[in-house]
């Protein structure tokens, strides 16, 4: 007996039992729909939170000062002051794998135009930092190297700073105050997005050399961060490490285990960012996986009353020449139709969700990360259906298999 | 399936043949063979040293009160079981040795079996019926057009479409018959094919059955009614496991007479 034939004995048992079948059908549908669904939608998330970190460059390496210790008592992350203009020059030469590095330092401004004030974080720079971060110019342009060595007081503004401070009026050629120093806003920034928490667009870009002179006021050359970019993807962990050696010899630290300062690739965020949503949306799938090993005992159940119902039809099968194996195969190849088709209509149904999901997703007001199905696990989930058919339909299909011809025959 | 029968070396005999032809083995031969059943503690003796020879092209009817043996005889014959001792040469096939997929190629190539209960597949056409164990032998050469001769041998070709809960007891037991001869077996084995049907479609059965005889297939009955018995030419009467008598006549119904 072949497999095709095998099928369309499969098909005619289950459509002999439409609502039987069904419902047996209907565990195995509901379990492979709610794995499908949650790992679309962790999968969205993971995709989101990747794009919202790649939208704050690419390929980026920080480059941190350790907490600084005030006799004994450590400040907090980033509050030392040991990264130098010297080190910028160290890894720009150095590091090869590094194309770019700039110094950032950051501080609040109070910002006034005519009578609009407004308060917002003032970046203080190089010129290279719309490479290094991936921000486009709509309006003017950016700072030249020029204007950092000149110190001038020139400003760019991102899109959130523009309308809080100007509204519709035209802001390019416009003086601002920073913290009563006139600046000239002589660029604006394309809108960029949310990463995270932080509004990309609510900035205010500086020479860092600007800053140092009129902003900071004799407080020193402060640096913040160095931001680097490594020439490409695979050259990320050596560009890291490139970093971390430069640093160590700039600052003359023998032991490697006890640097003033801390190295971070855009790889380490991403990583810390997506392990949470990768946890829950493993202990999710793995709840909705339960309840596929439920609807497998279900098909169990079914296949052993369907072996009882049909003792008398096993017997006849077996009289006119059909094998252990042949009924074997029989209700073996059954019971994977059955979980087969369920794990079909759930997968539909997954979609279906996810789809629908989807599109509430894209509706304003709602901020949760659209679902995305991902063939791998609509692949797996189909297999799985029919290995779960295969496993709970071994022990009936055998019982059906091992009945002597003769007692099946006489069976009532 | 792809494995290759066990027994395909073994003679087959020539369907054709209408005369009982001495020189030739037995289609069936059985030599002292008994069978013990283990009723839990009781060991009950349903056969005890039956030896009974039976010729291509001969009509047996076997006969015998409940209890007397016949239906483990029917057993043993259809190879769905085996002797307990004795030897069985079913077409010079020792069939005591078997193992249980060899027993099934036995059943399925050199046996039809007719029942009482007709034991058709529900929900499957005649013709599907039919087709069933061409299909168990893997045999797909012609297997529509041999199955649709099988149903016209026993009149049945315009019926091929019908299920077995639209057909009439007679009718039922005529597919049955046709899913016994599809395979050009060497014995049709009837047990009690009559069993459930009233004397007219009894009288039509053993009509089928007499004529499928006429064109030379062996045919072995067990029946316990003599009406029927007397369509046979042979008829073996068993009493508590053994063979009580063993006579040839002249059947006193035939169809020619009709």
């Amino acid at each position: 007996m072949n497999v095709l034939e095998a099928l369309r004995l499969a098909y005619g048992g289950l459509t002999g039992n439409r609502l039987r079948s069904a419902l047996t059908m209907l565990g195995i549908l509901i379990g492979v729909g709610a794995v499908i669904l949650l790992v679309a939608f962790g999968n969205g998330s993971a995709i989101k939170v990747q794009s919202q970190i790649n939208s704050l460059g690419s390929n980026l390496i920080y480059v941190y000062p350790s907490s600084s210790r005030v006799g004994g008592v450590s400040q907090g992350f980033g509050s030392g002051q040991t990264l130098t203009q010297a080190d910028v020059q160290a890894i720009a030469s150095g590091a090869p794998d590094v194309s770019t590095i700039i110094p950032v330092s950051t501080l609040r401004g109070q910002m006034t135009y005519q009578s609009q004030n407004y308060s917002t974080s003032v970046t203080a720079t190089t010129q290279d930092f719309p490479t290094v971060r991936s921000y486009q110019i709509s309006d003017g342009s950016f700072f030249t190297a020029q204007d950092v060595s000149a110190n001038r007081r020139v400003v760019i503004l991102g899109q959130t700073t523009v309308a809080s401070l100007f509204g519709t009026t035209e802001p390019v050629g416009k003086s601002v105050k920073i913290n009563r120093q006139i600046f000239q806003v002589v660029g604006v920034f394309a809108a960029k997005g949310t990463a995270g928490t932080l509004n990309q667009d609510d900035i205010a870009v500086v020479p860092i050399s600007t800053a140092w002179t009129y902003l900071e006021g004799g407080r020193g050359k402060n640096i913040n961060q160095l931001v680097g970019s490594a020439t490409s993807a695979n050259t990320l962990t050596k560009a890291e490490t490139e970093i971390t050696a430069v640093l160590l010899q700039t600052h003359n630290i023998t032991d490697p285990t006890q640097p003033d300062f801390s190295v971070l690739t855009q790889n380490d965020i991403a990583n810390a960012a997506t392990s949470t949503t990768a946890t829950v949306t493993t202990l999710l799938s793995a709840i909705a996986a339960i309840s596929l090993v439920v609807g497998g005992i279900g098909i169990m159940n079914i296949m052993l009353v369907t072996v009882t119902e049909r003792t008398r039809e096993i017997g006849i099968r077996k009289a006119i020449g059909a094998r252990r194996r042949d009924v074997l195969l029989q209700f073996l190849i059954e019971s994977m139709f059955l979980s087969g088709t369920g794990g079909l209509a759930g997968i539909l149904l997954g979609a279906g969700g996810s789809q629908l999901l989807d599109w509430y997703a894209q509706q304003p007001s709602v901020t949760f990360a659209p679902p995305v199905v991902s063939a791998p696990s609509v692949l797996l989930a189909f297999g799985v259906s029919v290995g779960i058919g295969l496993f709970f339909g071994i022990y009936p299909a055998n019982r059906a298999a091992g009945l002597s011809p003769i007692a099946a025959l006489r069976y009532e | 399936m792809a494995a290759e029968p066990p027994l395909a070396g073994a003679p087959e005999r020539l369907a054709g043949a209408s005369e009982v032809n001495p020189a030739m083995a037995p289609t069936i031969q059985l030599e002292d063979v008994t069978k013990v059943y283990q009723m839990g503690a009781v060991e009950v003796r349903a056969l005890r040293g039956v030896s009974l020879a039976v010729d291509e092209g001969e009509f047996v009817a076997i006969m015998g009160a409940s209890g007397s043996g016949k239906s483990t005889l029917m057993n043993l014959l259809g190879c769905l079981d085996v002797p307990t001792t004795g030897r069985y040469l079913l077409d010079e096939i020792d069939v005591a040795s078997l193992n249980d997929d060899q027993l099934a190629f036995i059943r399925n190539r050199k046996i039809g079996f007719v029942f009482q209960s007709f034991n058709l597949i529900p929900r499957s056409s005649a013709l599907h019926n039919v087709e069933m164990p061409l299909i168990y032998a893997g045999d797909a050469t012609n297997r529509k057009d041999r199955a649709l001769n099988a149903l016209k041998v026993v009149g049945l070709a315009d019926r091929a479409d019908h299920q077995p809960n639209e057909l009439s007891g007679g009718q039922q037991q005529r597919v049955a018959i046709a899913r016994a001869l599809v395979t050009n077996p060497a014995i049709l084995l009837a047990d009690e094919p009559t069993g459930n049907l009233d004397s007219e479609s009894s009288h039509e059965i053993m009509e089928v059955l007499g004529e499928l005889n006429e064109q030379g297939r062996t045919v072995v009955l067990i029946t316990h009614e003599d009406d029927i018995a007397a369509f046979a030419k042979r008829v073996v009467r068993l009493k508590d496991g053994l063979i009580q008598s063993d006579q040839i006549r002249i059947p006193t119904t035939r169809v020619a007479q009709r």
